[in-house]
């Protein structure tokens, strides 16, 4: 909220600079988000008049005017077209100093002699319609200083309130919180009741009575409204960015920065039978203020008469009973609306008023009298007219529900971790206006304020105390809390050792948006169910990924288009999948992608382009040797033959592949994309090694070359003469695959180095020969394979 | 025969002028072989008699000795001029660049994360984790957020479309979680306190300019027990961000409102940029604004059934953006999330 330091000071002027008011408040938890100079620095700039203008003789586009001062005229050249006689503006003499170090000089303009220089808005640093001389009020003072003449001495001070505070929507709030934190005594305005002087009243029903239990209204006839609102008001309208528009208006907003309390005045004569505080039914139709027609829905607090709605109780007033310049008879409404009736439905319908936001944190439900004696008086003094009397209504099942808070020293000094006195604790209460019910010298029992309903319990209490006393004088402690040592799992690795290991391999770690474009998932997996955000930022963010290769193949795409063609990238995070049940799963996953060559350029290096086993090598080393892979169709996302599905012990935790050549193509990649994707669990996942006893005999190795179909998948083959040859065979090596001259077409060598050995004997060549032998036949007849 | 003298000198020319290794060999087993030549002397001095024998013996084998010395002196010289021949031949280029790939990187926000982690696990706290779609209770309501509360507003909330979900789950309300704060519920519904816990991880917000994404990270810090104090909250993350920045960093604690602490705080730190003087980055207020946190609400505790007259605790919640903004000085939070290596190869 943007409010005028000096309206503030007219209620409180503690002894303090602008820096120390604002540092205050920002420590009390009203933050000062910035402090606005009304108008930047500047001196010797008085009000003048225009009194006499003619032409330029050499420019077409200069004037001269004749500006009186106050004791003397003075002959001016002026380049604005607004500059006409009887018009008061600023008037810069010369020696004066305006913003930016500039000093008015006497000048010759085109040969005319200029003893000053009338200004507009922007030359004095100050806000608003700069495309002509600032027009000053008609009754400014002709010859007074230019600041004091429009109280230009003036900061804006935006605060930035918290929700719990909105007592602090007005003047009066703050300056009561300045005034506790400065301990000094408030100088509010006095406001005493207008007494009535028509009998003229308009009757006032309350259906909805939990939604609208406290309603004041009053009529004010014969007011003219094409009077012009003081200056006063519209420049403190103005520093809160409200503009003027008739006096009532004015007034109403005057009142609700003032006091807090939002008001809304209607044309007497255009109200029928009478007001009716009431839900909406469902359809009707309200022409609002801001133009636009609502159709409303039965959970719309209205105000109504016996023609239908007038307007969006708290919100926003109606098109059709709205005042101009020719009413003559004013109806005032100021109520208090319960906030549950109102939260929530300016939002619905798009709108937000400085209304509805007061309304929906709260308003003092002890302002409403006050307020409207505080209008009437405003209104009366700009437009005249006559008050009638003031008609409260209220709900019989109207109660303040502020209810009594206890406080105990203990519980104080517990939180804050602090001592105090108990006449500390009750001054600073009573500073805030509670009411104390009961004291003893530990515990007090209190009532808030009407105007500090967001007080409830006994911590909102400590925090109270806390903000008074201050949070910086608050101690500070070195956490000591019990430290019990748990089992500290090694089957599941941190995280972050398999992030360092990917590092450690070249990768670059990327972190993708979790929603993605549909026609991107679409790309990917085609029809695979997804969770969608009900209200995306953009179309393209609609989607959660059930994936995260569609991420990394947006980062690969990124930068292959900014001629970054090696890259190794990485991502780690939650994927969210709709299950056929109805419901979701939301996991963990690692993916990555390589492509380019495969390894950086260099003197030394192979660059040849990676392929599906550089891939793979990567896969087994997350996971370890042994995963089984087998051919699948991973979505549409995949090349078809180099796509394969990760089982770890049987389960399913992954997939590898090269992008689908069409995918590529379709995302503009110009080379080959390889990716994987895996449970994180499973890459976390590691055995507590055991220790088995090591071998004090020698191994023995044998290499073979079998010639076998060529689509016998190796692996198969590999399994064969693990089951086969059992725990005597330590390891079997692939050491060359041959296709070619001297194989069958439809034939493959592959060449198997096999290590023989037995932990209690040394094995002789006898026995592994006939071993092999054995090996050799029974691969014959199992998938004709025959030695090379 | 030829006499001791002659032999002996003929021996040692023989092995300063043998030029290899061979060479010297021949000339151990022809002087002090079992059939060598000062080896037959000593088969000679028999014919002396007793008396000369002694003398004569001892010279011979000093003999043997000076030649065998010899052959051992010349061998290490031709070893050593061998070995240095062989290095020379063997040098290389020591200044070209190895062979092989290069790191790649931890992302920024990974980075400072570990970071976080790390102090905080010096401490002894734990790290927790949570799902990322949220239902209304964990995000909202346990956290003393009911649905007409007007700080929903300032969440600017993502919705989850209920499509997906069975029939008879319709109307429960997902939401892309907010804040890390539903943690803080599912921790404590899980165990009991003590409890002194991290919560890392992603956070969704409605809102997309300069200075939002509508994907972020938060860490969130929770400290149940019996016996907590503001003054521990103050003492924790103040430490923290001293440790953090590594600079007595000077740190402030203003009141604040978040409806799951009571008292709450924001916490500002001195702008690390213009150290306080004021910029245009603290926007002239010399501090900067680096997380809230406050004790937790009474209602919070009552909806995990935490008894809150025994306990208090409090807890914290810190953007990880700003954090690794403020310390490694990256000027667009957006770049967090367009992974250009050109960005992240510089972490």
């Amino acid at each position: 909220m943007k409010i005028s330091e000096s309206w503030i000071r007219e209620w409180v002027d503690p002894d303090i600079g602008t820096d120390e008011l604002v540092a205050k408040l920002t420590m009390a938890g009203l933050e000062v988000d910035a402090v606005e100079p009304v108008a930047q620095s500047f001196k010797g700039v008085v009000v003048g008049e225009i009194v006499a203008i003619e032409p330029h003789p050499d420019a077409e586009k200069l004037r001269v005017c004749q500006v009186d001062d106050g004791t003397e005229h003075l002959q001016i050249v002026c380049g604005a077209s607004n500059a006409r006689k009887g018009i008061r503006v600023p008037l810069a003499k010369v020696g004066a100093q305006l913003p930016g170090d500039f000093e008015i000089k006497k000048a010759k303009l085109r040969g005319v002699e200029s003893d000053g220089m009338l200004c507009a808005r922007e030359e004095l640093g100050v806000a608003g319609d700069s495309s002509g001389l600032w027009e000053l009020p008609s009754g400014a003072p002709i010859g007074e200083c230019v600041r004091k003449a429009l109280s230009l001495d003036d900061k804006i001070i935006d605060i930035d309130l918290t929700p719990n505070r909105a007592d602090c929507l007005s003047v009066q709030g703050i300056a009561r919180d300045v005034g506790v934190l400065t301990s000094t005594d408030l100088t509010e305005p006095q406001i005493s009741a207008v007494s009535a002087e028509t009998d003229r009243v308009f009757p006032v029903k309350l259906t909805a009575e939990e939604a609208c239990p406290i309603y004041v209204g009053r009529v004010i006839e014969g007011v003219d409204l094409s009077a012009e609102t003081p200056d006063w008001i519209k420049d403190r309208l103005a520093r809160s960015d409200i503009g003027s528009i008739h006096p009532a208006v004015d007034v109403t907003n005057y009142v609700m920065l003032e006091l807090g309390q939002p008001m809304h005045a209607f044309d007497l004569t255009k109200l029928t039978g009478e007001i009716d505080v009431r839900y909406a039914q469902a359809g009707e139709e309200l022409a609002l203020l801001d133009g636009q027609t609502v159709t409303l829905d039965d959970q719309t607090l209205l105000i109504a008469d016996q023609n239908g709605p007038l307007a969006m109780a708290g919100i926003m007033g109606g098109k059709g009973s709205e005042i101009t310049e020719s009413t003559t008879d004013v109806f005032f409404e100021s109520a208090f609306f319960n906030p549950l009736a109102i939260t929530g439905k300016a939002r619905a319908y798009g709108l937000h008023t400085d209304s509805s936001h007061r309304f929906e944190r709260g308003v003092d439900p002890a302002l409403q009298e006050i307020a409207i004696e505080r209008a009437t008086e405003l209104l009366i003094a700009i437009s005249g007219g006559k008050a009638g009397k003031t008609i409260s209504t209220k709900t019989n099942t109207y109660k303040d529900n502020l209810e009594s808070i206890e406080i105990r020293l203990k519980r104080l000094e517990q939180l804050l971790g602090c001592q105090f006195e108990g006449t500390q604790v009750e001054e600073i209460l009573q500073r805030l206006g509670l009411e104390i019910i009961e004291s003893s010298k530990d515990r007090w029992l209190t009532k808030p304020p009407s105007w500090r309903f967001d007080l409830q319990i006994e911590e909102d209490l400590v925090e109270e105390i806390a903000r008074i006393y201050g949070y910086d004088k608050l101690p500070e402690r070195t956490l000591l809390a019990a430290q019990h040592i748990e089992a500290r799992s090694e089957t599941l690795a941190s995280r972050r050792s398999y992030m360092e290991q990917l590092v450690s391999r070249g990768f670059r770690e990327v972190i993708s948006y979790s929603f993605i474009a549909p026609e991107l998932h679409q790309l990917c997996f085609q029809n695979k169910p997804t969770i969608s955000v009900q209200n995306p930022i953009a179309e393209d963010m609609s989607v959660m990924r059930v994936s995260l290769i569609p991420g990394v193949l947006k980062a690969a795409q990124y930068n292959l288009n900014r001629q970054r063609s090696d890259l190794r990238l990485f991502e780690s995070g939650m994927v969210f999948i709709p299950t056929e049940s109805g419901e979701m799963t939301q996991e963990n996953r690692v993916a990555g992608l390589l492509t380019g060559s495969r390894r950086p350029e260099g003197w030394a290096n192979d660059v040849a382009e990676l392929d599906f086993y550089d891939l793979k090598n990567e896969v087994e080393l997350l996971l370890g040797r042994n995963i089984d892979c087998e051919p699948g169709e991973w979505g549409g996302l995949a090349h078809p033959g180099q796509s394969a599905r990760i089982r770890l012990d049987g389960r399913s935790v992954g997939w590898l592949a090269k992008v689908h050549p069409k995918l590529e193509a379709l995302l503009d990649f110009g080379q080959s994309v390889f990716v994987f994707e895996l449970q994180e669990n499973a890459v976390r996942a590691q055995a507590v090694p055991h220790f088995s006893a090591l071998s004090k005999y020698p191994a023995v190795r044998r290499d073979l070359a079998l010639v076998v179909d060529k689509a016998l998948p190796v692996g198969e083959l590999l399994a064969e003469v693990h089951d086969y040859c059992g725990d005597l065979l330590v390891e079997a090596r692939i050491f060359d695959i041959y296709e070619g001259q001297g194989i069958d077409y439809n034939e493959k060598s592959v060449g198997l180095g096999l290590t023989f050995r037995d932990n209690s004997r040394t094995l002789n060549d006898e026995l592994v020969t006939e071993k092999v032998e054995e090996l050799v036949s029974h691969l014959n007849k199992r998938h004709n394979a025959r030695q090379r | 025969m030829n006499s001791l003298e002659e032999l002996q000198s003929a021996a040692l020319i023989a092995v300063e002028e043998a030029d290899d290794l061979k060479s010297l060999e021949d000339i151990r087993v022809n002087q002090l072989g079992k059939k060598g030549q000062l080896t037959a002397l000593l088969k000679g001095l028999g014919q002396l008699s007793p008396e000369e024998r002694p003398e004569a013996g001892a010279k011979i084998n000093e003999a043997k000795q000076l030649v065998s010395d010899a052959i051992d002196a010349r061998k290490s010289a031709l070893d050593s001029a061998a070995m240095e021949s062989k290095l020379s031949s063997e040098t290389i280029d020591v200044t070209l660049p190895g062979r092989g790939g290069e790191l790649g990187s931890l992302h920024p926000v990974t980075r400072t994360l570990n970071r976080i982690n790390d102090i905080f696990a010096t401490a002894g706290f734990s790290v927790e984790s949570g799902p990322e779609i949220e239902d209304d209770f964990h995000n909202f309501e346990a956290l003393n957020i009911p649905s007409h509360h007007p700080a929903r507003a300032m969440h600017d909330t993502f919705y989850i479309d209920s499509a997906f979900l069975k029939e008879s789950n319709k109307n429960e309300s997902f939401v892309l979680r907010t804040h890390t704060s539903p943690v803080q519920i599912r921790t404590m519904e899980d165990r009991d306190p003590p409890i002194k816990v991290i919560c890392p991880g992603r956070v969704y917000r409605c809102d997309s300019d300069i200075t939002h994404t509508p994907m972020f990270h938060q860490v969130e810090g929770l400290v149940v027990d019996e016996g907590i104090s503001m003054a521990d909250l103050r003492g924790t993350v103040s430490q923290f961000l001293k440790s953090f920045f590594e600079t007595d960093l000077p740190v402030r604690f203003r009141p604040s409102y978040f409806p799951f602490t009571e008292p709450s705080a924001e916490v500002d730190i001195q702008c690390t940029h213009c150290e306080g003087a004021g910029c245009r980055i603290c926007k002239r207020t010399g501090w900067l604004e680096i997380m809230g946190c406050g004790m937790v609400h009474p209602n919070v505790f009552k909806s995990v059934e935490v008894d809150h007259q025994k306990y208090s605790g409090f807890a914290f919640g810190m953007g990880v953006e700003r954090l690794a903004m403020l310390r490694y000085g990256v000027s667009d939070l957006r770049m967090f999330f367009e992974n250009d290596v050109q960005f992240l190869e510089q972490f």
